[in-house]
């Protein structure tokens, strides 16, 4: 009854055998013991669950695991490399959180969109995360540390330097 | 400078190396949370650990005729199936108390009182076993008839608790205030204005269902359980209550909580069955609520039926209040309020309105709806009260045809008459209403938005703009009134500070976002002037923290706050006396400043408390004890009243109905503040907990009491879209009782929040004959007025 999946998880590659009807976030949360990924509601509403496959936010309590087979996920766990990731530290230096539950898959969704819009609007901010709930903070301090999050990693690009790669 | 980010009115009085109170200090907590390493319930794995899943009623009310769970024990992996009737037999474990000294089932012998109710536990070695045993475990039912309104249940035909020697769906009657006097001051006013309003069920939602992983130890005879607790000590006592496991047996784990918002105060059938599971199985279980289950079998909130009454002389001067209010118990009275006070603190509900008498009258009844009343985010019913009372003054305001700002001036409680005695028995510790008011309508340019909004009633545009100027009442609370289940609700702070200079402080309330690690350290900073970097605050931990009754109801900084301020000062005290003997000087010629005992006159002649605390370990007085610690169990002396004044303006859409909230001030006083940047988090996330219930959110049931809100797909939390960007502003009056001046922040916004919203709407349709809403106000409730009206689009 198992299958086979072999994917690449924040770099490393994984090979595991599951059930067919492992959900990914199951797999993601007890298989890889990687539990920075949360599970908020089941139904693909509040994005707790958010994670980066093959570069775009998905909700990965509502895949199987066997469908993320070939692919390149990412989760919270493999945002800090030199140092914290510009979403972190804007998530930290702007209070962008209080209980904590929601921030992994909100960082994860802004990453993906940042890679997408590197320069957004309130309101374009506003929209792309409007796929994930928070329940503690009112959005707004999210807002300012995705745009801290922006201008960060445009200083970055703009100047080139050892700290680049970290966002690369 | 936005207006969020003055700070200008916050005492800071200590250096930013020391980061004591008022210093805007980013959380000492992120780097777990922003990394994936915090660590909640469900991230718990024991070695060996089983899988709880729970089978639940379809009925709302149904006799249970049997239940087979032969297919399900079949399956492999599935070690155990409990019942009613194991509980039963276990001891009685079938029912348990609630905190309002009511009972409820933990899983049912005779028959189902509501929708979603547990029926029985599954155990098995997985979650995907599990959920597949609760499919295979059969049970008949004879539905029976549902009773969802209150009103209707008053009348008895179905009686929902058949167990009560009392036959009747009646739960309790509770009056408070002065009736003659009441009665008396509205037959002599000559206005006086009457409104019903239900402030619906709720569901706080918190991200983090709920859950448990129970971990007994059958050769020490040791429970350990991890528990999503706004409240562990309270819940190790009860436990123990009811298992008869002695509490030193008992160690409750509340670890990072991913949101509680009083959804995570009470106990749960799910977490004895958890519990049960581990006695019975010798092995760790875990048990996690999916969304739907939480939103339809945990604690509700709210789900008041309110008649009002408001009295005002010829001049517009308020004199009375009269409400009479249904309150929808469900099929238990589970609130989590204080044990004298069955409706909370509603009687809260005079506001910051003076006036002559008021009255106040709540009955309470059985539904077949799950039971509850937990606090959404609120202090025991406040918001409820704060509603009721700020929607009757609007209509009494427009009704009188005055401005309802000037409304509110003229009838505020002024501020020398603090500490004022309200005519239901509070007193009302300090405040500045007026100032609050004033400031938001400068904030908010509120005489040009009259002017805009009159232009555009010309141009047949819908603009409303609503106040809200409530007054809470938080930090329960002084011991000869409030106790839970017997238990007075003190709070608790243990300091121990090492011989490095460095410290640890333990609390006995417990974070769920707050920010406590933080916090707590910048007031034990301020105090001692160690830097706030270099201390440790530890909660959750039954082992380790002090007893204390958790953080619900505003009460952690009120409560556990304060013991943290007095612990400090006892440390002090003997910091005094060390540094007299170092530096050969008699204790009062030495005076503290901001981290150090100097010798008056002479402050080369000092002492850091570094250096103090060093001494404490390795050269103090003769015939002293060592060390530095020390602990306080704080019982305050009143409750605290923060208030504020909100301001919101709204369009309305003619097409769809739509109400967009244009802008919002918030001008919050919460007395004196330790951290500025954490108190605005609480208050955006407040206020948009308090936007939640007046537009969007409702747990609806049909007649047959089946829940139509179960899932995210269908009651709808704000997302980023509907969330405006929230405009603060600050006052700043500090409580004359509280050791540190602070009165308390995290509920505030969702208490002052809904009726400002509300008020803002009718606002925009009072022209049209509109009096009143019932929140949420849904985009179809004012499409059918406009289209009543002849209103659209065009």
């Amino acid at each position: 009854m198992g299958r086979t999946v072999k994917l690449t998880v924040n770099g490393q590659e994984v090979s595991r055998e599951v059930e067919p009807r492992l959900l990914l976030v199951h797999f993601i949360r007890e298989d890889l013991n990687l539990t920075g990924t949360h599970i908020g509601c089941d139904t693909t509403s509040c994005g707790a669950c958010t994670i980066n496959m093959d570069g775009k936010a998905v909700k990965s309590c509502t895949i199987f695991a066997v469908q993320a087979d070939g692919r390149s996920i990412e989760t919270i766990e493999g945002m800090a490399q030199n140092g914290l990731h510009p979403l972190q530290e804007g998530f930290w230096e702007k209070h962008g959180l209080q209980c904590g539950y929601c921030t992994p898959g909100m960082i994860m969704c802004a990453n993906a969109f940042l890679k997408e819009n590197p320069q957004p609007t309130e309101e374009e901010i506003r929209w792309a995360i409007s796929g994930n709930l928070c329940r503690c903070t009112g959005y707004v301090k999210i807002v300012e540390a995705i745009q801290y999050a922006a201008n960060k990693i445009q200083a970055q690009a703009a100047q080139p330097s050892e700290t680049k790669e970290v966002v690369a | 400078m936005s207006i969020t980010e003055s700070d200008k009115d916050v005492r800071i009085t200590t250096p930013a190396d020391v980061c004591g109170m008022g210093h805007r200090m980013k959380r000492k907590e992120d780097p777990r949370f922003i990394q994936g390493a915090g660590h909640y319930v469900d991230d718990i794995k024991l070695p060996g650990m089983l899988y709880l899943d729970i089978v639940r009623s379809p009925h709302a009310h149904a006799k249970i005729l049997n239940i087979d769970a032969s297919a399900a024990l079949a399956l492999p992996g599935v070690l155990a199936v409990i019942t009613g009737q194991d509980l039963k037999a276990a001891g009685n474990l079938h029912m348990m108390p609630t905190l309002m000294s009511d009972t409820q089932m933990v899983l049912p012998i005779e028959k189902v009182v509501y929708y979603a109710q547990e029926v029985c536990a599954v155990v098995a070695t997985s979650r995907y076993i599990a959920a597949d045993a609760v499919e295979l475990v059969k049970v008949d039912y004879e539905p029976l008839p549902a009773v969802v309104d209150p009103f209707q249940a008053l009348k008895d035909e179905v009686i929902v608790r058949e167990d009560k020697e009392k036959k009747s769906n009646h739960v309790w009657h509770w009056e408070t205030g002065n009736k003659d006097a009441t009665d008396e001051v509205f037959s002599r006013s000559s206005k006086v204005v009457k409104q019903k309003m239900h402030i619906p069920r709720i569901h706080v939602s918190s991200i983090e269902t709920c859950g448990m992983v129970a971990d007994w130890d059958k050769i020490n005879e040791h429970m350990t359980i991890y528990m999503t607790s706004q409240a562990p000590h309270a819940h190790r006592t009860v436990v123990s209550l009811v298992s008869g496991i002695p509490e030193h047996k008992i160690r409750v784990i509340s670890p990072d909580i991913g949101g509680g918002f009083g959804g995570k105060v009470p106990v749960y059938p799910g977490y004895v069955c958890t519990i049960v599971a581990s006695l019975v199985t010798g092995k760790p279980v875990k048990w996690i609520e999916d969304r739907s289950e939480n939103l339809q079998a945990d604690s509700f909130a709210r789900d008041y039926h309110i008649d009002a009454e408001l009295a005002a002389d010829a001049n517009g001067k308020i004199t009375g209040l009269r409400v009479k209010t249904l309150a929808d118990d469900g099929a238990a009275d589970a609130a989590a309020n204080p044990s004298k006070f069955p409706a909370g603190l509603y009687s809260i509900g005079t506001g910051s309105y003076d006036m002559e008498a008021a009255h106040f009258e709540v009955d309470a009844a059985y539904t077949t709806k799950p039971p509850g009343g937990v606090a959404y985010r609120c202090s025991f019913r406040v918001t409820e009260a704060v509603h009721m009372i700020e929607r009757m003054t609007d209509i009494m305001a427009h009704d009188l045809g005055q401005d309802p700002a000037e409304f509110r001036m003229k009838n505020f409680i002024k501020k020398e008459q603090f500490p004022y005695h309200s005519p239901t028995g509070w007193d009302y510790d300090s405040g500045d209403y007026h100032r609050a008011l004033r400031l938001a309508m400068d904030l908010i340019g509120y005489e040009d938005l009259r002017k805009e909004q009159a232009e555009k009633r010309q141009r047949g545009e819908l603009m409303g703009i609503g106040i809200s100027s409530f007054t809470e009442i938080v930090g329960a609370g002084p011991s000869k009134d409030f106790d839970i289940l017997g238990i007075k609700m003190f709070d608790s702070c243990e300091i121990r500070i090492h011989p490095t200079g460095s410290a640890i402080v333990r609390i006995g309330v417990q974070t769920q976002g707050q920010g406590h690690e933080t916090t707590f350290a910048q007031i034990v900073a301020e105090e001692l002037g160690l830097p706030a970097s270099a201390i440790t605050v530890e909660h959750g931990d039954t082992d380790t923290a002090p007893y204390g009754l958790g953080t619900y109801a505003s009460r952690s900084t009120p409560t556990a706050g304060a013991a943290a301020a007095v612990a400090a000062r006892k440390i002090r005290d003997k910091a005094r006396k060390i540094a007299a003997y170092l530096l050969e000087a008699n204790e009062e010629d030495l005076e503290w400043d901001v981290n150090k005992f100097m010798v008056k006159g002479s402050p080369t002649r000092a002492k850091t408390i570094q250096e103090i605390a060093f001494a404490a370990y390795t050269n103090f007085p003769q015939g002293m004890e060592a060390g530095m610690e020390a602990v306080n169990y704080y019982d305050p002396p009143n409750l605290t009243f923060p208030f504020g004044s909100y301001i919101c303006v709204v369009d309305i859409d003619k097409g769809t109905g739509e109400v967009k909230v244009r802008r919002f001030v918030a001008v919050d006083d919460c007395g004196n503040i330790i951290n500025p940047l954490i108190v605005e988090g609480q208050i955006h996330g407040g206020l948009t907990m308090g936007l939640a219930p007046a537009l969007f959110e409702e747990i609806v049931y049909d007649e047959n009491g089946q829940n139509l809100s179960g899932t995210f797909m269908d009651y709808l939390l704000p997302t980023s879209m509907e969330t405006p960007k929230w405009e603060l502003g600050k006052t700043v009056t500090p409580s004359p009782h509280h050791p540190i001046g602070a009165k308390g922040v995290g509920e505030s916004p969702t208490v002052g929040a809904p009726p400002a919203i509300a008020n803002a709407v009718v606002d925009a349709l009072w022209h049209l004959g509109v009096r009143h809403l019932e929140i949420p106000i849904t985009p179809p409730k004012i499409w059918k007025i406009l289209r009543d009206n002849g209103i659209d689009e065009d």
